[in-house]
């Protein structure tokens, strides 16, 4: 299963990012194996509409659950439509903690 | 001539001043005054009339899921993020839409057509006999404020003397305002704040190419920062209103200084003059 965790850099190192829309990184983790792909979020500057525009990437990219700090309305909306479901992790921790404590199911869906 | 009165920084007496010229030119010729402050005109409170209101809309897309391919060809082309469309159903967010028509042009089953939908209204009324006011207002929670100063400002067509009151701030609603102005008044007050944003609103104007001139208000006699700003910049301070407790006092009962107080009707009627000699005028 695919998952999204926002990030303010590239790597599993990078810190977490707790805004959704404007996140700079995109870090879609595989959940079966471990390997991840990082995605340089267009919109992370976008003037407005970005929380669509970001879920859009997550639905192109079959994603199944999102880890970030904060979802807005318009994006939960789209993430809901698209059936992908959303976790809240604000310890601004690594991605690799975030990783690490949605394994072990201490994250609240959101 | 269409004058704007603008200030950058709020609260600064826009209003105040777009009222009080308007009131005094009204006594000599025909003025239309336009609030263009459409998220909170007042303007209506110094002059109270019977209204005519007209609904403004602007198009919407709606999307005919039977016809709908759910190919995402206008998601991808819409850059504002109003459309997603999933497998089974496209979903809209009407707040983010600014109305360019694109989607409709764009999709392939000819799924998309467009209907009106209200974002606010005009009103217009005469509440003295030379005196046309215009109004714009934005429904409470649209973000749009552009379609409906755009709406007023159709409404003044070529009327001789128009003055727009502007929004506060050097935004889209800002702009669209300023636009085919022949000259702009800056209100603004000596605090770092006031001339923080007049060096702001100065910058756009001078952009827009529209000539500036500044009215201090509120004036406690300690102007020189503002002075050589202007200076500085080459802007005519056209006229300063003391920071007067019975000038604050008719302000705030809604009444109109020129009205209760007829002799600063002499400094409102030069002010327009060397706001037509900005204009190049006469």
């Amino acid at each position: 299963m695919k998952l999204c965790f926002t990030a303010k850099g590239a790597t599993l190192d990078s810190l977490s990012e707790e805004r959704f829309g404007r996140a700079p990184y995109f870090i879609i983790v595989e959940s079966e194996n471990g390997s991840f792909e990082a995605i340089q979020n267009p919109y992370a500057d976008g003037a407005g509409g970005v929380g669509p525009k970001a879920a859009q990437i997550l639905i192109a990219h079959d994603v199944k659950a999102l880890i970030s700090g904060q979802v807005g309305g318009n994006a939960r909306e789209v993430l809901v439509g698209a059936g992908i479901s959303m976790y809240t992790y604000k310890a601004g921790g690594s991605v690799k903690d975030a990783f690490d404590q949605f394994t072990k199911n201490t994250l609240a869906r959101s | 001539m269409k004058l704007a009165v603008a200030s950058g920084k709020g609260g600064t007496g826009k209003s105040m001043v777009a009222a009080n010229l308007a009131y005094t030119l009204s006594q000599t010729e025909s003025v239309t005054l336009i609030d263009c402050d459409v998220e909170e005109p007042n303007l209506h409170l110094f002059f109270p009339a019977s209204v005519t209101t007209t609904d403004v809309t602007v198009p919407v897309p709606v999307v005919d899921e039977t016809a709908c391919q759910h190919c995402g060809v206008c998601e991808d082309f819409c850059q504002f993020g109003a459309m997603t469309v999933l497998s089974n159903r496209v979903l809209f967010f009407p707040e983010l839409c600014h109305s360019c028509g694109g989607c409709t042009l764009v999709c392939p089953s000819d799924a998309i057509r467009e209907v009106p939908k209200r974002i606010g209204t005009t009103s217009i009324s005469t509440p003295l006999p030379h005196l046309k006011l215009i109004s714009g207002m934005l429904d409470i929670g649209d973000p749009h404020a552009v379609p409906i100063i755009r709406a007023a400002k159709k409404l003044a067509a070529d009327d001789p003397t128009i003055i727009c009151d502007t929004a506060p701030g050097t935004s889209c609603p800002v702009i669209e305002t300023l636009d085919g102005c022949d000259a702009c008044i800056l209100v603004t007050e000596s605090t770092p704040f006031g001339l923080h944003d007049l060096r702001l609103a100065v910058d756009v104007a001078g952009r827009l190419g529209i000539p500036v001139g500044v009215v201090i208000n509120r004036s406690d006699g300690k102007d020189q920062a503002t002075l050589e700003f202007c200076m500085d910049h080459d802007l005519e301070v056209m006229m300063t209103i003391p920071f007067e407790r019975e000038i604050a006092a008719i302000q705030s009962r809604g009444d109109l200084l020129c009205r209760v107080r007829p002799e600063w009707q002499k400094a409102f009627t030069a002010l327009f003059i060397k706001c037509s000699a900005l204009a190049g005028g006469d």
